[in-house]
């Protein structure tokens, strides 16, 4: 400590007798160093702060109607075709599920629509209880070898371990997620009024993210031919075919097959729907879905009984806000409330108690 | 070694005994003792990264890191890539290796500009210029004036008579006056003689190495003969040879042996409060954390025993892992994951805003002195915040307070008082420094330096008015001033104590040049004309005669007294002739008095030759007596001095640093309170005390404790305490025990009426201090508003310091400029020193420095405080921003398993605190200010709340966290419920797991920045900037990072492709934004609204009326000087105790010739002619500068009588 104040007197200033001195350390005077930078200083007035709230109120309730009258006119169907109840169809297939069995069970459900759903409808199946946000699940992907990279498709990643490789081969789609793709078929039908099914187009393309299906998810190679590209790699354990074979449509095979993609996005909650087939709107005469009859056929491979699993098929229509969901309308419609309110109490503590800040009674 | 009889071989690890030999290295080798190469360096090179990594990880924070970078290795608990904690590691630990890497290259730098430091080294007979570092125990060197001791040296010979050599020890003591140090004969007479000292072999048994200065035992042998050493003969590394041609010595101790390395010791780490309290806060985050974990865990046990059991069929667990197993692993993947409650960065930000704080305070012009060209410094980057939560103040007084700097100002002749000036009408004016000056130029030996306003003085002294005449005649003889006169008419007084100074220069400036004096004469110059008298006899000063006189023979043959003193003292012997002078005179001296002037009285009487040469004949018998003769002499002084004729009065100040009345008054508004620890006496101290106004007229009583002995002491103690508060002593004075930590008990603040005042004197403070005492004391001294300890050692000023700090729970700091501070400034909590007075002593240990005591109103009012709110502000802020960011993954646990899924990206929680929130937190805690400086002095109570604690506390803290509990609820919960079944306005996915920790992520980052804003009272640019900015960045770079590029690039880690582009380009996202931005933030504005309006605190207070006043505030009133009506008398001015009377008649002082080569001696940054002794000014000990100064100090003939006296020392 002494020794190194040798140093610290080195550079002070050297006073010369009788003269000045010879450097001059006087600090510069800039404002940013004497600590006077212009600046604004708000402080919660009444002039701001009622005001505020007044306007946040006022700006949120007629928002919220808005997003509430939006919510309200989107039309929902939902089925649940679990079959946990013995009344339900499908609570035979249900039952008699096994990972191995080579003959599809299917089931119908009828249903019908009370109100016409019009321009496009989204069908989605929904599953409850099921943990896609697990870290262990979410985690037990290889994104690499989802993007077409060849060495990860014949080394998939640790992550994907125990679904990495099948007897020494290596799984493509390796992980946890891809291995329990939903795999259940849904087939919707129109019973007319007279009694004869019609099957009902379902669009199975434009369901999922462009960036995903065109960015994220590639197939590997520059291969046309995804047999020989995927040569060497086996099917997750769970899949029936292999992921060259989902489907028959060169666009929408392999990894960039969209069911594929839809399910390998994770859902963030238990709960969660995906976009299943789309309705496409066929006239401006007629309505996507009339009201009506329906059956719903459903080839049940899925099985989620064991951990108390929901299993649903959504036909809904869309807004410009997306699907239903009605609370983002009571929130906005609430929270302006609550806002106008507070805004009046505090106009009135304020006109009650604020004379008490005024500055005459600061001590000194 | 034979000759003692030891075997070496016997020498064991902790030295005994010295042993060495002079002129023998190998013999002196085989000790290895220290060579006197000093290394304060801690690292060199290859060093450097291990142990400084060692170092830092044993910082509690580091290692927690460390730990969970490991748990993160393994796979099966980590939940967090390692980046997430090796970035911000590395980070931390690069910036702070970095700055103990400067620090350590300094330390080098300043090492090896000592260790190459040359001195003359006799080896081999003949004598080599070697490097300090290469010398050696046993060596001898050679010294020449001015040089630095080198290392601890035995004292063989110099080129004085009598082997004497004089030293300054400004660097060891921070004492400047000379010291004089004498070889023993037997080596001394080998004088400069190189054979005779090469062939020296003397052998030198001493203590081992230690660090008391001032004593040395030892013995040398030399040719069979046995002599003792002692202090006296030994020269210190760190002293300075001066007035010394050349001097020898022999190495006895080197480099780290050598007493001045002993001496520095380890500073002790200062820490601050808050320090303080973070360390138990980030304790209690780890419980919490180690809370939060265990219920996760628990959760994830049910969870795996209801569901997860079932959902192996599609998340088959991992081999070996049951349920319990899970569960424990959970806790740690948490543990990883909940880390970012105890904030790695918080510790490097804490440091960047305190370095940022000390800049400005480095920076400050306001704390900048031009006179001396010093701007403050805040040597400790540390300790910032502290300065706005200081609660008492220890004060040093001269050089502090005082200049040390005596004026004459006024006096009274006759009955008529000179030196205040008045305009034609009659109005007393203020005196500054454009008030015109007495013109001296009648006066060819004039001190040009000293300055006198008043004309008429002048005027009476050219129409020969007697008395004028007489007063001025008293001051040039009846004192013990020395003077010196290089060239004609150039002459240079040395004053015993600064006030005789000025007053011999007064006489001097006003025609009464004090010229020369002898033992038997002195010689005047009165009006032009040189007249020498004949001093007969000095009635020396001391302590209980308040008063000297002198008995002068004038040329004309006529006998006279001349006698200056205390009033009281010389009013008891006046003629009654006097009386109706005298009232005249005592109105004087009440004016002076109130006016905190340091008065005496002068008075004189012509003798009779007949009586005195019988008086001088009893004097001359008792001066020789061997029984009493202090007693007889008294008899005798006390006989001649009476009846005499009163003169007048003089007034002089005790010039006070400028502005300090108006900064003790600014900080006593500020609840501060502030002791005045000083080394003088009590009447000196008291005086100075009115003068600054601590002690007051008004004040209801003030309390002298000044006893003798312990039983008193107490008694006079208890005595005040019952003055005060009757029934005191009974009360309960402890605050209720405390639950955390063991604490030495705290002694609550207490409430006094009325306003007090307690002078302590020093040896019964000493008496105070002891165990049984200080509660008493301190309850007491606490009790009043001013205390001043006077005749205090240095080290009861650390134990006073001490004392506080130990029972109170207050923050404490003390100021002083002197080597006697040094222990107080080192035990305060904060210390200040007073730069570019004395020595560097005092400014090297203190954390703060600058150059006038007046500074420390700024110091703390403005940047104290300051730096208080912003240091809390930021960690309100900073605690909030990452408890709401961490408790999100709480609330998420449930909905997932808990499985220790993230709810955000994981670059988002690599980058969250160090590039998305750093630097907006960072600027607001660099520019925050509630008010600007002029309304922090305005409104000096704006500093109350940092000495209670208010910003930050453990209170506070707890309000952080549950505005974060309720932050984090709403930022779960409202994306939770509007993404909920939701989809894209196209029917796509936007409830995937991606785009919700996009939203979640988005949602808290708007929060926080808006919050910030809300907390941010002082808006510059650069705060827009870095809020706007960091908004910007985090979309730059969630965007880039989910784009197709990255995505290619490295698929695996970055998976986020495109989540940005497809959830926020939907309105209901934004909506989902908004309203989760809202509802974080108007609760928080309500309450604060609220609070303004029902309980509105100080700050809000000042800044309603700084929003009223709009304008930049008025300037503050110049205060006027302040003047008290008192009918208080000051006591006797001089600050010694002893005069020189027995020097100044003696026959017996050393003489020496003037050394030819100085040149003239102009004294530096002093208005009078004076060299100033005890404490002297410009003392620089810097090598170079030193040696290269182109005077030397004179020995005067006064100095030498020093040497003479104080050689037993």
């Amino acid at each position: 400590m002494m020794a190194s104040s040798y140093n610290a007197k080195e550079d002070g200033h050297v006073t010369v007798p009788g003269g000045g001195t010879i450097q001059n350390k006087k600090p510069d005077n800039t404002a940013f160093k004497q600590q006077r930078l212009p600046a604004w200083q708000p402080i919660l007035t009444a002039g701001t702060v009622l005001p505020a709230f007044f306007v946040i109120g006022l700006i949120f309730i007629p928002i919220g109607i808005g997003l509430y009258v939006t919510s309200n006119n989107i039309k929902e169907f939902e089925i649940d075709y679990t079959g946990t109840d013995m009344s339900s169809p499908c609570f035979n297939c249900s039952q008699s599920f096994s990972w191995n069995s080579t003959r599809p069970c299917t089931c119908a459900l009828p249903f019908s629509l009370e109100q016409p759903f019009e321009s496009n409808v989204f069908m989605y199946y929904g599953l409850s209880n099921f943990y896609q946000n697990h870290r262990r699940y979410v985690k037990s992907r290889d994104d690499s070898q989802l993007n077409g990279d060849t060495t990860s498709l014949m080394n998939p990643s640790k992550e994907c371990e125990p679904y990495a490789r099948n007897e020494k081969m290596p799984i493509a789609p390796c992980g946890a997620i891809a291995n329990s793709m939903f795999n259940d078929t849904l087939d919707l039908y129109y019973i007319d009024p007279n009694g004869t099914r019609i099957q009902i187009p379902l669009m199975k393309k434009g369901i999922a993210w462009w960036t995903d299906k065109h960015v994220k998810f590639r197939n590997p190679g520059g291969n046309p031919n995804l047999t020989s590209a995927f040569q060497g790699t086996t099917k997750p354990i769970n899949w029936r075919k292999p992921v060259y074979e989902l489907d028959t449509d060169a666009e929408n095979n392999g990894f960039i097959n969209e069911d594929f993609i839809v399910w390998m996005r994770t859902a963030a909650l238990p709960t969660f729907r995906k976009l299943y087939r789309i309705i496409q709107k066929k006239n401006n005469m007629t309505p996507t879905l009339p009201r009506g009859n329906y059956t719903l056929e459903v080839t049940y491979n899925y099985p989620v009984r064991s951990f108390e699993g929901r299993k649903r098929v959504i036909l809904s229509t869309i807004s410009w806000m997306g699907g239903k969901n009605p609370f983002l309308g009571i929130a906005y419609i609430t929270v302006g409330s609550v806002c106008f309110f507070l805004g009046v109490v505090l106009l009135i503590i304020h006109h009650k108690y604020g004379s008490r800040n005024n500055t005459a009674d600061i001590p000194n | 070694m034979t000759l003692f009889g030891l075997d070496c071989a016997k020498k064991k690890e902790r030295e005994l005994e010295r042993k060495l030999r002079a002129n023998d290295r190998e013999h002196n080798l085989s000790f290895r003792y220290a060579t006197n190469a000093i290394k304060t360096s801690k690292y060199n090179a290859f060093t450097f990264l291990p142990l400084n990594l060692f170092e830092q990880f044993q910082r509690i924070a580091n290692a927690y890191f460390l730990i969970l970078l490991l748990l993160q290795v393994i796979p099966a608990i980590s939940s967090l890539s390692w980046f997430t904690t090796v970035v911000p590691l590395v980070l931390v630990l690069s910036v702070t290796a970095a700055k103990d890497a400067t620090d350590d290259i300094n330390r080098h730098r300043s090492d090896n500009q000592v260790n190459n430091r040359k001195v003359t080294v006799l080896m081999d007979g003949e004598l080599r210029s070697e490097k300090w570092m290469s010398v050696q125990v046993g060596d001898i060197i050679k010294l020449e004036n001015n040089q630095f001791v080198t290392a601890d040296l035995l004292l063989l010979s110099s080129s004085e008579p009598l082997n004497l050599v004089y030293i300054e020890t400004a660097e060891l003591d921070g004492e400047t006056n000379l010291k004089v140090k004498q070889a023993l004969t037997v080596t001394g007479d080998m004088g400069d003689k190189i054979h005779s000292l090469a062939a020296f072999n003397g052998e030198v048994r001493c203590e081992p190495p230690n660090n008391r200065l001032d004593r040395f035992t030892g013995t040398l042998t030399n040719a069979g003969q046995k002599y003792s050493l002692d202090n006296n003969k030994i020269l210190l590394r760190g002293c300075t040879l001066r007035n010394t041609e050349w001097c020898f010595g022999l190495v006895l101790f080197g480099g780290p042996e050598t007493k001045l390395m002993q001496n520095c010791g380890k500073t002790t780490f200062k820490r601050t409060s808050i320090d303080r309290l973070m360390n138990v806060l980030v304790l209690c985050i780890f419980g919490f954390l180690a809370f939060m974990c265990m219920i996760l865990a628990i959760g994830n046990r049910i969870w795996e025993q209801r569901w997860g059991s079932e959902f192996t069929a599609f998340l088959p667990r991992q081999d070996g892992v049951d349920t319990p197993f899970s569960s424990f692993l959970t806790f740690w993947s948490y543990v990883i994951i909940l880390n970012t409650v105890v904030p790695i960065s918080l510790y490097v930000s804490v440091e960047v805003i305190r370095l940022g704080n000390s800049f400005y305070i480095d920076w400050d012009r306001k704390m900048y002195h031009a006179r001396s060209d010093t701007p403050a410094k805040a040597r400790t980057t540390t300790l910032n915040e502290e300065l706005g939560q200081i609660k008492y103040i220890f004060s040093d007084k001269t050089g502090t307070l005082t200049q040390n700097i005596m004026i004459f100002n006024k006096c009274s002749i006759n009955g008529k008082c000179y030196g205040d000036v008045f305009d034609y009408t009659g109005q007393r004016l203020e005196i500054n420094e454009h008030t015109e000056t007495v013109d001296w130029s009648f006066n060819p030996l004039a001190d040009h330096q000293f300055s006198f306003h008043d004309h008429s003085l002048v005027e009476a002294v050219k129409l020969e008015n007697v008395e004028v005449h007489s007063f001025f005649r008293t001051l040039a003889l009846c004192h013990t001033v020395m003077a010196e006169e290089k060239t004609e008419g150039e002459l240079l007084y040395q004053a015993q104590s600064p006030d005789e100074g000025a007053l011999v220069t007064a006489a001097r400036n006003f025609g009464f040049v004090f010229r020369s004096r002898t033992p038997e004469s002195v010689t005047i110059v009165e009006m032009g004309k040189q007249r020498s008298y004949e001093l007969l006899a000095i009635l020396d000063f001391n302590n209980v005669r308040k008063r000297m006189s002198v008995i002068v023979r004038s040329p004309e043959g006529k006998l006279c007294l001349y006698c200056k003193g205390a009033d009281t003292m010389v009013y008891e012997r006046l003629d009654q002739s006097c009386t109706k002078l005298m009232d005249v005179t005592t109105e004087h001296l009440n004016e002076y008095a109130g006016e905190g002037l340091r008065t005496l009285a002068l008075a004189y009487k012509d003798l009779d030759e007949e009586y005195f040469s019988r008086w001088k004949q009893r004097h001359h018998e008792a001066s020789t007596a061997l029984e009493d003769r202090e007693d007889k002499l008294d008899l005798l002084y006390e006989e001649i001095e009476k009846d005499l004729v009163l003169l007048g009065a003089t007034a002089i100040e005790d010039k006070l640093q400028d502005g300090v009345p108006q900064t003790i008054e600014q900080l006593a508004k500020a609840d501060i309170k502030i002791w005045v620890l000083t080394g003088d006496k009590q009447e000196t101290a008291e005086n100075i005390g009115y003068s600054c106004n601590m002690l007051r007229e008004e004040m209801n009583d003030i309390f002298i404790v000044s006893a003798n002995n312990p039983d008193d002491v107490r008694q006079e103690l208890r005595n005040v305490l019952s003055t005060m508060k009757p029934g005191a002593e009974e009360e309960a004075i402890f605050m209720p025990e405390r639950t955390l930590g063991n604490k030495p008990k705290v002694v609550r603040d207490e409430e006094v009426n009325g306003e007090y005042g307690l002078v302590i004197n020093g040896h019964s403070l000493a008496y105070a201090l002891e165990h049984s005492m200080e509660l008493l004391f301190l309850r007491t001294a606490c009790l009043c508003k001013t205390v001043i300890c006077c005749r205090v050692t240095p080290l009861q000023k650390a134990q006073v310091v001490e004392l506080v700090k130990k029972y109170k729970q207050a923050v404490t700091l003390a100021i002083g400029d002197g080597a006697n501070d040094v222990s107080m400034i080192k035990a305060a909590h904060i210390g200040v020193g007073i730069s570019g007075q004395e020595g560097m002593q005092a400014v090297l240990s203190s954390d703060y420095s600058f150059a006038q005591f007046r500074f420390l109103e700024r110091l703390l009012l403005v940047h104290g405080r300051w730096s208080y709110l912003r240091m809390c502000k930021f960690l309100r802020y900073f605690f909030y921003k990452n408890f709401t960011f961490t408790f999100v993954h709480f609330w998420y646990a449930f909905f997932c398993g808990f499985s220790a899924q993230t709810v955000y990206d994981e670059w988002f929680i690599t980058l969250y605190n160090l590039v998305y929130t750093a630097l907006p937190v960072l600027g607001m805690s660099l520019f925050d200010q509630d008010v600007n400086d002029m309304w922090s002095f305005q409104h000096p109570s704006l500093y109350v709340p940092g000495q209670l604690n208010q910003y930050f506390s453990k209170t506070a803290f707890f309000k952080c966290a549950l505005h974060s509990v309720y932050s984090s609820v709403v930022l779960f919960f409202i994306p939770y419920a509007a993404m909920y079944d939701t989809v894209r306005d196209d029917g796509r996915d936007i409830a995937d797991y991606q785009s919700f920790a996009l939203l979640a992520q988005t949602c808290l980052v708007i929060t926080v920045c808006i919050q910030l804003c809300l907390d941010m009272s002082y808006w510059t640019a650069v705060n827009q900037f870095f809020v706007w900015g960091s908004l910007a960045m985090y979309f730059a770079v969630t965007f880039s990072m989910y784009s197709n590029g990255t995505h290619i690039t490295f698929p695996a880690s970055f998976p986020f492709i495109g989540t940005a582009r497809n959830s926020l380009n939907q309105p209901n996202v934004w909506l989902t934004i908004l309203l989760t931005s809202i509802l974080c933030v108007l609760p928080v504005v309500a309450y604060r609204f609220l609070l303004i309006q029902l309980r509105p605190t100080i700050n809000d207070k000042v800044m309603f009326k700084v929003r009223q006043a709009k304008a930049t505030p008025p300037l503050p009133a110049r205060r006027a000087r302040m003047r008290r009506t008192s009918s208080r008398r000051s006591g006797y001015a001089f600050s010694h105790a002893q005069g020189y009377g027995d020097l100044v008649t003696s026959n017996h002082f050393l003489r020496r010739p003037a050394i030819t080569r100085s040149t003239a001696f102009t004294p530096l940054g002093r208005t009078t002619g004076f060299s100033p002794m005890g404490r002297s000014a410009g003392y620089s000990p810097t090598g170079n500068a030193l040696n290269s100064r182109p005077q030397e100090v004179e020995v005067t003939s006064l100095q030498m009588y020093r040497m003479v006296r104080d050689s037993a020392f």
